[in-house]
This record gives structure tokens, sequence and C-alpha cells, in this order.
């Protein structure tokens, strides 16, 4: 697990605190984007909360812990991803006749696996929207702080 | 309604605020309080989804404008001299706000839509679906071409925010224009 | 009248666009405006005394909330982020090239 005698960081009040409350951010953020059919939630809100969480590991312990846990060449791979996913699905909704059809069996209403592509378009999106807001992330923190004084 | 009119007042004010503190940071705290109001107003209007978004989005792009002060020298904002440019932006948004009154006369009234195209989607969105959450079933199934657009859109702000921020190509530039400069 | 108030929450994001210098503050301007436009969405589609559109078992389809503007607002907050954020790293690369966030002194500097 996460030291937390790092040098690097907030106190150790602040670590502590996070190393408790990150695992249920991140299954909160798993269960708003796996229910977003049936619940309030989606690809979008999953995407920004899962993105946040790993923020929140780069805030407290500093930037080397959490490129550890996910650097930036994996953040690319999943954005570049979740948008091919996501064309993807699309182009098989030829299968049924038009761009972006939902050709899946639609299921029974109200389970977790029914409305066909609906679930596998909020993964897609998911990937897209949380990896590619953690590099932005990334990339203002990387920039080092400098200019003519 | 009367808490919408209270939440709408209270964000004009943080708004007021925001533009208007001289301190960076404070006005960045006030435009916290603008969007987490916008939070609340969206839960009053009937729509969860939006709540849930505009919260955690507001949380990072708070991060976000703070990380962009902090560390910086200038901390409070010098006061604008040029008179002439606050009075004619006045002047133009008085006339913005008159048109527009007059522009909502002719809007339905709050509270009664007119607009006929939900109907299909509420009334068959379930069927053709499956899903139960009718704005999910919008944004990814009737109208997913959207969607398309908008990740594309957030594609490509994602790719122009980190070429402008890239290392590699800019430091080489400065250390050849340097090297020319010695040179000489 | 509630339209009105939307309005005006627009205009003060406009004043702060327009008269003000700094780059931090053009972006607040910026993000004001942006959120007046996504409220003014959604209170065009509201019904009053509605639902939201989010059905649940054995319950009549009556009075719900209109959910084609709750759609395209949901997309447009996310862009409103990414933008906002490319906005920041513009505005620190100009700090880290010329000193300061006043853009007349960028002017000066540049002249």
């Amino acid at each position: 697990m996460i030291n937390n005698r790092d040098s690097q960081g907030m106190s150790v009040i602040v670590k502590t605190i996070t190393r408790l409350t990150i695992g249920l951010i991140l299954l909160y953020g798993v269960y708003i984007l796996l229910h977003g059919h049936i619940t309030p939630g989606g690809g979008f809100a999953g995407g920004v909360i899962i993105a946040l969480s790993f923020i929140h590991i780069m805030l407290a312990f500093g930037k080397n812990v959490a490129l550890e846990k996910l650097n930036q060449t994996w953040s690319k791979i999943f954005e570049s991803t979740g948008a091919l996913l996501f064309i993807t699905i699309a182009f098989l909704g030829f299968f049924g006749g038009v761009f972006f059809n939902n050709f899946l069996d639609k299921g029974e209403h109200f389970e977790l696996f029914s409305a066909g592509t609906i679930l596998l378009s909020n993964i897609a999106i998911f990937l897209k929207v949380g990896a590619g807001l953690f590099l932005l992330f990334v990339a203002l923190v990387l920039f080092k702080i400098g200019g003519r004084k | 309604m009367l808490e919408l009119y209270i939440v709408l007042i209270l964000m004009i004010i943080g708004a007021i605020i925001a533009v208007e503190t001289k301190s960076i940071l404070s006005s960045i705290v006030a435009l916290g309080k603008v969007g987490l109001g916008l939070t609340i107003a969206f839960l009053i209007l009937k729509a969860p989804d939006l709540a849930i978004v505009q919260l955690v989005v507001e949380i990072l792009t708070l991060i976000i404008l703070i990380r962009a002060t902090l560390g910086r020298d200038v901390k409070y904002t010098k006061e604008n001299q040029n008179w002439g440019v606050k009075f004619l932006s006045i002047i133009l948004i008085i006339i913005f706000l008159i048109f527009s009154y007059n522009v909502l006369q002719s809007l339905p009234e709050f509270g009664n839509p007119i607009l006929k195209v939900a109907d299909y989607y509420i009334e068959n969105g379930m069927k053709e679906t499956g899903a139960a959450n009718l704005v999910t079933s919008v944004i990814l199934d009737f109208r997913a071409f959207d969607t398309l657009g908008e990740a594309t859109v957030l594609f490509t702000a994602i790719l122009g925010a980190l070429a402008v921020l890239r290392k590699n190509g800019i430091k080489d530039k400065d250390t050849k224009e340097n090297k020319g400069v010695q040179g000489d | 009248m509630i339209y009105f108030l939307c309005f005006i929450l627009f205009s003060i994001g406009l004043y702060s666009i327009l008269t003000k210098r700094n780059l931090i503050k053009i972006i607040i301007g910026i993000s004001i405006v942006d959120y007046a436009i996504n409220l003014f969405f959604i209170l065009v589609g509201y019904r009053m005394n509605g639902r939201s559109p989010i059905l649940e078992k054995g319950e009549e389809i009556e009075r719900i909330v209109d959910p084609l503007p709750q759609a395209v607002v949901l997309t447009s907050i996310v862009i409103g982020l990414a933008v906002t954020a490319l906005l920041v790293a513009i505005a620190i690369r100009i700090y880290e090239k010329y000193g300061t966030f006043d853009i007349n002194e960028i002017k000066e500097l540049k002249g």
C-alpha cells in the first residue's frame, strides 16, 4: 500500500484520511458508471469521479505516487481505447442497418445487463473522459513554474 | 418556486463578488460558490444527472484554477484605469438586457414547455432502448451523434492543452537562439 | 422573470470578459457565461410540478420534465471543463513567457 512516511505531499493526517477514503470514491465512481442506464449517472459522471480520485492521490501524496499507479503512457492508451471503442460500437450498428443502431438484445427492463449497447457506450465514454481529464491535470502539474521575473 | 429565486439571487451575488474582488484567490472561491448554487438549482429543476456532473466538474475546475494562480507573483489585480471601456461596456450590457427583456416576453411561460420533440422520447424511450434513465437513452441512443461530436471536441481540447504545455520543442528552440546570441 | 435573472447572470460574465485586464478574471467570466447558458437550457425544459426523467418499476409515465435539454447540457458541462483547462494552459504559458497575467502589460512588452 502507499507509504505515508514520504517527504512529498501533505501532512500525515491528510495522507491517512486519503488512504481510507480513496477506495470508497473509486467504488462510487464504478457504481455510478455501471448503473448509468437505470439510475442517475453514466459515463460522464463516472469518468470525472474516477479521474478525481487519482487527482486526490496526486494532491495528497505528491506526483510520483500517483504516476506509479497510472502513468502518462497508460492514460494516453486508455483515452485512445475509449475513442476507438465508441466509434467501433457506432460502426457495429450497421449490423442492424444504421449508424449507432442499438443492435444487441435489450434484455429485461430495470436489470443491470440490459439496454443493449448503452452499457458498452458508457464504458467507452468513461475511458475517454476519465483518462483525458487525468492527462490534462498531469500536464498542468508537470509544467514547471518558471518564467522571467 | 421561491427557492429557485433565492438560489438564483445568491448566484448573482456570488458572481458579482467573483468579478469585483481584487484578490484572485477569493474570486476563484466565489466562482466555486456560483457553481455549487448551480448544482442546487439543477436539483430543484429535477435534473439529478446534471447535478452529479456539475458538482464534480466544479471541484475539478476549482483545483485547476487554483493550480494556475498558486506560486505566481501576482496575487492582486490592479484597478482598471480606463473608464471609457467600462462605460461603453455598461451601455452595451444595458441595451442587451432591454432587448432580451422584450424578447423573453414571447417565450412560453415558465413551467409550461411547448417543445413537442421530447414526447416521442418519453413515450417510446423505454420500449426502444431498454434504459430506464431517459437522459442516458437520449445521449447514447437517439442522439448519439451529439455525443460523438462531444468526444471529438474533448479530444481536440486535450490535444491542444498538451500541445501548449509541451516541453521538448520549445526548449530546444530557446537554447538554439541563446547559442546564436552568444556566438554573435 | 426567472429567465431575466438568468440573463443578468450572463451579463455579469460578459462585463467581466469585456472590462477586466487580468487573464484569470477573463477565464472566470467565461465560466460564468457557461453556467448561465446551461441554466437557461434547463429552465426552458422545466415542467411545473414535474418529476425527473428516470423511470421506476410500476409507475405511470406522467408529467416528466423534458429530457432533451438535460441531455444536451450534460455534454456541454464536460466540454466547459475541457475548455477552461485549455484556457488555463494558455494562460500559464503566457505567464511563463512574459511574467505577468495583465494583458495591457503584455501588449506594452510586445510593442
